[in-house]
């Protein structure tokens, strides 16, 4: 692998994070973060189906015309989501209990979509799946980050694993407002001193 | 490709033509390990919240105007317990779905949490081991106890700042033992349940 394709999975690691940098996605990343796991599951799925769909429309980019581009990307991922939920469904119920109410809102997260038209559309099969990995990855980092920090502050614990202190953790973390709060202080220190 | 009518058309339908028959396909093969997970799924929690059976069937009974089924579990043919897929939509974040495991005598073997949307960290707490909701109820007799929480006269501990989501678990319970004397035939039909739950709705504004 060059440099310069190790660089493009780099690049959505930290110089372009969806989250902390592009503010894509804000939805999922808001609502799903109340604890670690769930941040984490959630990144994980988007990777999922953000390589797949990169793939596949850097595949077919040459063959769609460009003003119906938009409605084809997004019927390519409404059935690459459709199809995880049911194969995640079918072969691994217990992790579809803990992340099934998530799946369907992939196919609203602007980052898929972004990517697609930004990325895939221009580039090879190849960049546009390492594009797809190091922005799926910068989403689940930025997620889990976010998902632990709020576990901690509102619940006391980290994967579930009690501190024992959760008696004294202000709740508001975990709540709606406490989202909002740690998105904001975390993009601030990103920014400070990862992003250069 | 140029963007000519007919070049969006022939290619919008192929794309949808395509990604339908790739739906429809993983569907296809999907569909028999989903209903087999579902049903272990729901084998596990019987386990959970019934005493040791061989065989078990289920019928639907209606409580409140809602569905309750009722898995009745038995030994050599003799009745043994009673699990009953219980819900009650007065959340706090929607529906909470429990199954409550009875004796043959209305005695609650097991409460298992089967789907609820509380808030992390307050009403969540009713699916952790040991709390106060589960065990101020495990082992009473339904028949014998108050089924609403303490605060509104009843007999179940409530969690702490989360008044709703025991509320709406003491409302599940009190609609499964409802369905419970349906189905070992102490009543044909069910009578209603008023409790806490409900209500709540016409004094608002509490905390959870």
């Amino acid at each position: 692998m060059s440099n310069n394709r190790l660089s493009l999975v780099w690049k959505g690691l930290i110089k372009e994070n969806p989250t902390f940098v592009l503010v894509l996605g804000m939805c999922p990343t808001l609502g799903t973060t109340t604890s670690a796991i769930n941040g984490l599951g959630m990144g994980v799925a988007t990777m999922a189906v953000l390589i797949m769909s990169n793939v596949v429309i850097a595949m077919i980019k040459n063959l769609i015309p460009d003003k119906v581009r938009i409605p084809a990307f997004i019927v390519v991922i409404a059935s690459f989501v459709t199809v995880i939920e049911m194969l995640m469904q079918a072969y691994v119920p217990s992790l579809y209990a803990a992340l099934g109410v998530f799946i369907p809102l992939i196919v609203v997260n602007c980052i898929i979509l972004g990517r697609a038209e930004a990325f895939a559309s221009k580039n090879g099969v190849l960049d546009s799946a390492l594009d797809g990995v190091g922005i799926g990855l910068g989403f689940t980092l930025s997620l889990t980050v976010i998902g632990a920090v709020r576990e901690i502050l509102g619940s006391g614990s980290i994967f579930g694993l009690s501190l024992g202190i959760s008696d004294y953790m202000p709740l508001v973390f975990v709540l709606a407002p406490g989202a909002f709060l740690v998105l904001g202080f975390l993009m601030v220190l990103f920014n400070k001193y990862l992003k250069k | 490709m140029e963007s000519s009518l007919k070049n969006m058309v022939l290619v919008l339908f192929t794309i949808t033509l395509l990604s339908s028959a790739a739906v429809g396909g993983v569907y296809l093969i999907t569909k028999e390990p989903i209903a087999q997970a579902k049903e272990a799924a729901v084998n596990n929690a019987l386990k959970q919240v019934l005493p040791e059976f061989e065989a078990t069937t289920k019928q639907t009974i209606e409580v409140n105007a809602l569905p309750i089924v009722a898995h009745t579990a038995t030994v050599a043919d003799k009745a043994v317990g009673y699990a009953i897929e219980s819900i009650s939509k007065n959340g706090f974040g929607g529906a909470i779905r429990l199954m409550v495991g009875f004796d043959t005598e209305g005695n609650i073997v097991n409460i298992n949490v089967l789907e609820q949307k509380e808030t992390p960290g307050l009403g969540t707490k009713m699916a952790d081991e040991g709390n106060a909701l589960h065990s101020s109820l495990v082992g009473k007799n339904a028949g014998k106890v108050n089924l609403t929480v303490k605060k509104d006269g009843g007999d179940v501990d409530a969690l702490t700042a989360a008044t709703i989501s025991s509320r709406a678990y003491a409302e599940a319970v009190a609609i499964a033992y409802e369905a419970f004397k349906v189905a070992c035939g102490w009543q044909s039909t069910a009578g209603d349940v008023a409790t806490g739950a409900s209500k709540q709705e016409q004094k608002g504004g509490q905390n959870e």
